[in-house]
């Protein structure tokens, strides 16, 4: 599947593409297919999302997850700072990324 | 310490003004990313993976308690608590919010600082000896011909889109604790018939083709300082490629040409510029050099410390220096407590550090390009006392140069530009050697990333670069690096390993080390008296 992401214009905060606006969970994101570059566009051109970019995913019950792992570590937070990933008390969080 | 005068905070303060509008129109949608971008990047303030980043400049990695406060009340009010300080010196925050910025560098402006030419291709924050002023060995501090350099550097029209970045370092002493030759510049002040002047290498660098600057000019007085770095520069802006970034680099040209060929063009050049008179009259360096006097330090100060507190013994083997000043010390703060991320400090660590350096070290402290910090003044007296506050803040791990005194870039935990994450691996390398590090001496062990080099792994005794290999993490490891004044550049040891890999790779390399080490040598001794054979052989055999 293909899913869409950015960062948050005024936050920076990582932006998943829900199919009616960005969220904050991967969990959310919707398989673009091969809409995510209009997309992109028209959402950056609404300051809705900065640099936004199409990724590969895999579909799983939890959601997407992305094929590379920069963009793993990019939907859950840094590696080596568990207390400040989106799921700190989450034991599955670490091998989800590697 | 330097104090700025109504021009440095005229012009920091215009900076923050003018940022100010430009994030409002950025965000008012009136900028789009890619006219917003430069802007940013000229104030320090990149995209990372998981939010902005803001770079803050410590020029030649001096700062006061005041300004180190500061950096604390940031982490706390603007990022998460917490900051990271950088292999330039510098300090990163890496949680910033892109409509908080201009406060955070208006805040940052009254404690004259700022995040200038911490990004682009621009001179970058000068670096230099994080013992300037404190070690015995150096000719004079070099940090006045520094800030001279940075004043000359600042806004510089002429070198604001350069080829590429360029990174300046000055030094003062033969022992090189600044990895000097692995600038763009370096600058070794040296003394001859009683005159000071500066020793200049150019073209060293480390990023995907590191090299090693050559000499240059043996002898530059501070009467033709600006004259000759502004001809270096010329030529380098003039005949620098822009055509290929990865070939854009001075040491490039400096390469291609001979260091020959580029000293002809300067020397051709620095006389053209010399007649346009923008030297500094010497008042000028004078007047800097007066805010750099040495503080009144006590000349009774006891030279005696009481070692009886064995764990205190071993901090003070291993992380206090000698000072030029009878009964005063050098204390390194290691910022690598083993299984700890290098380089990073919480906003109360901060804090106690700026109260330690405000206490006992003349309220000056330094950031060292191996990501640890400094309190250049201490009395003798006070070691223990010191010891014991760092030891209740996490902050006395006895690793000063030891095989857990890790030099890493943020690598793909945070930077958009990483191939593989470095910190982990530190951490890993860290806790695995702990027990032995002081068997194993000095061993400067340095990760990085990607082949940018950020974590200086081409001047690691054991440098480890990250890469991406078919979309999973993988290592190569490398030997034989020294970005000290035996500078010399690593070789790679051959195929890479995976993270485990690699860390059982440097345990058979380091037990050969061991078996074969001769009375006194460290591990780069030994490396480059057998070579590279006997270890390989213990790797891949």
């Amino acid at each position: 599947m293909k899913i869409l992401t950015g960062n948050d214009l005024p936050t920076g905060d990582v932006t998943w593409w829900t199919g009616s606006g960005w969220s904050r969970h991967i969990e959310d994101a919707i398989d673009v297919g091969d809409q995510g570059e209009a997309i992109a566009r028209a959402e950056e051109g609404a300051r809705r999302v900065n640099v936004p970019y199409v990724i590969d995913a895999t579909p799983t019950a939890d959601g997407p997850r992305p094929a590379h792992i920069k963009d793993r570590i990019r939907a859950l937070g840094p590696t080596v700072r568990v207390d400040l990933t989106l799921k700190p008390a989450d034991p599955a969080a670490g091998s989800w990324v590697i | 310490m330097y104090k700025y005068d109504q021009y440095d905070q005229s012009i920091v303060d215009a900076r923050v003004d003018e940022f100010r509008d430009q994030v409002t129109r950025r965000l008012a949608g009136q900028l789009t990313e890619d006219q917003f971008k430069p802007l940013r990047l000229m104030n320090g303030l990149y995209l990372q993976l998981h939010a902005y980043m803001l770079r803050v400049a410590i020029p030649y990695g001096t700062l006061d308690s005041r300004q180190m406060r500061t950096l604390a009340s940031i982490a706390r009010d603007y990022d998460r608590d917490y900051g990271h300080f950088t292999t330039r010196q510098n300090l990163q925050f890496n949680w910033i919010k892109l409509e908080d910025t201009p406060d955070i560098l208006a805040r940052l402006a009254t404690v004259e600082m700022h995040a200038i030419q911490t990004s682009g291709n621009c001179i970058r924050n000068i670096s230099s000896d994080q013992f300037a002023g404190a070690a015995a060995d150096e000719v004079a501090d070099p940090r006045p011909w520094a800030e001279l350099i940075r004043q000359w550097s600042t806004f510089h029209p002429e070198f604001s889109y350069l080829p590429r970045k360029f990174k300046i370092a000055v030094i003062a002493s033969d022992e090189d604790r600044a990895a000097m030759r692995l600038h763009d510049i370096g600058i070794q002040l040296v003394e001859r018939d009683g005159e000071l002047g500066g020793r200049i290498y150019v073209g060293g660098g480390m990023g995907r083709t590191p090299m090693i600057a050559p000499l240059i000019r043996d002898f530059v007085t501070a009467d033709d300082l600006m004259s000759y770095l502004e001809a270096a520069l010329r030529v380098y802006n003039r005949y620098g490629r822009r055509d290929n970034m990865y070939k854009a680099r001075i040491k490039i040209l400096v390469h291609e040409i001979g260091a020959d060929e580029y000293r002809r063009q300067v020397e051709e050049e620095f006389l053209a510029v010399k007649a346009l008179g923008i030297d500094p009259p010497a008042a000028e360096l004078a007047r800097i050099t007066a805010m750099f006097a040495p503080p009144a330090f006590d000349t009774d100060a006891p030279d005696a410390v009481d070692r009886s507190d064995p764990d205190f013994a071993v901090w003070l083997d291993q992380n206090v220096r000698a000072h030029k000043q009878l009964g005063h010390a050098i204390v390194t703060i290691s910022l690598k407590p083993v299984g700890g991320i290098p380089g990073d400090a919480s906003s109360a660590q901060i804090d106690l550090v700026a109260d330690l350096a405000e206490r006992y070290s003349f309220d000056e402290l330094r950031v060292t390009h191996a990501q640890n910090l400094v309190l250049p003044h201490v009395r003798k007296a006070d070691l223990y006392t010191i010891w014991q506050q760092l030891t209740d803040a996490g902050l006395a791990e006895a690793n000063l140069d030891l095989v857990t005194d890790i030099i890493a870039c943020p690598g793909l935990d945070y930077c958009s530009l990483a191939n593989a994450r470095s910190i982990p691996l530190a951490q890993k390398i860290a806790v695995r050697f702990a027990d032995r590090s002081r068997d194993l001496g000095e061993l400067k062990l340095k990760i990085s990333g990607c082949i940018n080099a950020c974590g200086h792994h081409h001047a690691g005794h054991i440098g480890i670069l990250g890469v991406d290999k078919k979309g999973t993490e993988n290592y190569q490891l490398s030997f034989g690096g020294s970005g000290a004044e035996d500078v010399s550049l690593a070789k790679i040891t051959g195929p890479g390993f995976d993270e485990d890999g690699v860390v059982e790779a440097i345990e058979r390399a380091t037990d050969t080390y061991v078996a074969l080490r001769e009375e006194g040598e460290r591990f780069l001794d030994t490396y480059r008296r057998v070579g590279m054979q006997p270890f390989k052989d213990a790797i891949y055999g």
